[in-house]
């Protein structure tokens, strides 16, 4: 940009050395722009605010019941069925019989 | 003709780098920067426009009844409105809840004594944009925000202490 | 006070570590809320019941730590068919105390727990990390999570014999999808080792009564997708499924779905429906008819279907918004499971199994 007489990295056809160079300089504010804009949103933003997530603090918004009930009910299906583990229901493995 | 092209280049590329860290920035509330103003109904009683407060440091405090460490937080608000409201200090409590009621059933469990406005519908914590809950927004006598705080640690009411002391004195 | 220090730094390293990467909002995760529970547990099916009190609770300690404290008794009074048709019947009870540790750092939640167990012949120990970590903006939550157990088999006659471990991995990830609707992944790697049968189940082959014979290593996967959304009339509707696999060649489907609603100030309803769906290890047997290093018939690794209707209702007694809540609850679970190689060695036809649980507890939050 700062020497006019610069080879272009562009096979831009052009009829003069300076459409050449007006046309380079285009191209490069061009991308300078998309990348200013695109800069600031390379990731989408978060779209549910901090502020918008009463409904989601409600206790019924909760994948277990209340705690000892949860681990009642799992503790009977991990006895009578042979498929055990991802069910949310924390308190280290029982592995009791 | 360059000399002309070159500045006007320059100038393209200095209001795009703006523009870019404009976008970065992401919040709408920028240090130094005037705090949006609004006007919201009172808990128990009239309109408070935030403008009418110039010439008091205010505090305001986005929370909701369903966020815990607002709940934690909102006693500590209230220590400092009465330690400090003589000096030309003002609390300001903005709800979000969409019920009213359950806040109004805290304000009152909880004692505190500094206003408590309504923002239902959430206009003026979009406005804010801090993207945080709660969030808190010191302002300075000329209704400029100077200090943000997103969400609450247990300490950083001393923070708020020292800043609003700061501001008082300007 | 040096060493709850350097924990704190510790801690606060792995934090930092897990630290918040979109760098929108560093949000302190909140630690659980503080709770109470006592519940009263009964469970009647297939000629068993075992009921017994349960206790929880769990208090913040200076804003930093949350210390949950858990303490569950089962004591079986009654025979299950597998007992009655080919062993004696006892009694027994099964007690189970667990501690857990919470702490926040920044956007992280780390979770410490130990679980003991405890049954006249069998032993076992479990201790547990889990992380939660908030990402983006708080919309997504990853966690991570590992467990070990150690277990001491025993038996009646024989005394403590035998030993099995048993290592778990959990890795999830939650998503706010709308401010009403919340989406979640689990997947969980289980191993064991040792001895992984039971010392009292006998197996059939060729008509007649042998002792079970059962690898000493068992490798699982579980993945569990879920779903749930606030419909707006203050109720919720959520859903899940999960698929297992192990290398015991056992493949299960579960089903789940459920529905809750406030009814009026104090009330809540809630139901839900289950449907399991299990395909047998490659060693189970009914009444094997060829000889092979792996032989069981234990039920629970065969090849049925159970289906599970319930509901509570939550009473809120009292409510103070933001000090405390206090809360009486029932519930009732109908379970029937149904085998298709299990025969019931009275009858010879395939084994039904019906049975209930009850739960009735009064939580508070304060």
């Amino acid at each position: 940009m700062t020497t006019p007489e610069a080879a272009s990295p562009l096979p831009l056809e052009g009829a003069t050395p300076a459409d050449r160079r007006s046309r380079i300089r285009g191209v490069c504010l061009v991308a300078l722009a998309i990348a200013a804009i695109t800069g600031g949103c390379a990731m989408p933003q978060p779209w549910v605010k901090p502020h918008e997530r009463e409904r989601l603090a409600d206790p019924i918004m909760q994948w277990q019941g209340d705690l000892l009930a949860a681990k009642n009910s799992q503790h009977v299906r991990d006895i009578r069925e042979g498929a055990r583990g991802a069910n949310g229901v924390q308190g280290g493995g029982c592995g009791c019989k | 003709m360059t000399m002309d092209s070159t500045s006007t280049e320059r100038r393209t590329l200095l209001a795009m780098a703006l523009l870019a860290a404009a976008s970065a920035a992401g919040a709408s509330v920028s240090p130094r920067s005037q705090a949006p103003d609004f006007t919201l109904r009172q808990i128990d009683g009239p309109n408070l426009r935030l403008t009418e407060q110039r010439g008091r440091v205010v505090m305001v405090n986005f929370w909701a009844t369903w966020c815990g460490p607002c709940r934690i937080e909102l006693p500590h608000l209230s220590r400092l409105h009465e330690k400090y409201r003589g000096s030309g200090f003002l609390m300001l409590g903005v709800n979000i809840d969409e019920d009213p009621a359950q806040a109004k059933a805290l304000v009152a469990k909880l004692g505190l004594k500094f206003p408590v406005l309504l923002d239902t519908d959430k206009r003026v914590v979009g406005a804010y944009d801090l993207n945080a809950m709660p969030a808190t927004v010191l302002i300075d006598k000329d209704g400029r925000a100077r200090h943000v705080h997103r969400g609450y640690r247990e300490g950083v009411e001393q923070t708020y202490e020292q800043q609003l002391r700061d501001l008082l004195k300007e | 006070m040096a060493a709850s220090r350097l924990l704190a730094r510790w801690l606060k390293a792995i934090g930092g570590l897990l630290g918040g990467t979109l760098g929108v909002t560093a949000q302190a995760a909140p630690l659980p809320p503080d709770r109470a529970e006592a519940m009263y547990h009964r469970y009647q099916g297939g000629g068993l019941t075992s009921d017994g009190p349960a206790f929880l609770v769990r208090k913040s300690l200076a804003d930093k730590v949350s210390l949950t404290g858990q303490l569950y008794v089962d004591a079986v009074s009654n025979a299950s068919v597998d007992v009655v048709t080919t062993a004696s019947p006892y009694k027994e009870r099964r007690t189970e105390f667990n501690l857990g540790l919470d702490y926040a750092v920044r956007d992280s939640n780390i979770t410490l727990g130990y679980a003991a167990s405890k049954e006249p012949d069998y032993r076992a120990d479990a201790f547990s990390v889990d992380v939660a970590q908030e990402t983006f903006g708080g919309m997504t939550t990853v966690n991570l999570g590992f467990t070990r157990g150690a277990d001491k088999v025993g038996q009646k006659t024989l005394g403590f014999f035998d030993e099995a471990k048993h290592w778990q991995y959990r890795l999830g990830v939650t998503q706010i999808l709308t401010p009403k609707w919340l989406a979640s992944a689990n997947l969980e790697a289980i191993s064991d080792t040792g001895y992984l049968g039971n010392p009292y189940r006998a197996a059939r082959a060729f008509g007649a009564l042998i002792p079970e014979t059962v690898p000493r290593t068992r490798s699982s996967r579980a993945l569990n997708l879920r779903v749930i959304g606030d419909l707006g009339a203050r109720d919720a509707l959520r859903g899940s499924y999960r698929y297992f696999w192990d290398n015991w060649q056992v493949k299960a489907h579960t089903i789940e779905g459920g529905y809750s609603r406030y009814i009026g100030e104090s009330f809540l309803l809630d139901g839900f429906l289950r449907y399991y769906k299990q395909d047998k290890a490659s060693f189970y047997s009914d009444d094997a008819q060829s000889q092979n290093l792996y032989v069981t018939r234990n039920r629970q690794l065969g090849t049925y279907n159970g289906t599970t209707a319930g509901g509570k209702v939550t009473y809120s007694y009292r409510k103070v918004p933001g000090q405390y809540e206090i809360k009486f609850n029932g519930a009732l679970e109908v379970l029937r499971y149904q085998y298709s190689d299990y025969s019931d060695l009275r009858t010879g036809l395939p084994y039904r199994l019906n049975a209930t649980i009850l739960q009735l507890y009064v939580t508070a939050n304060y």
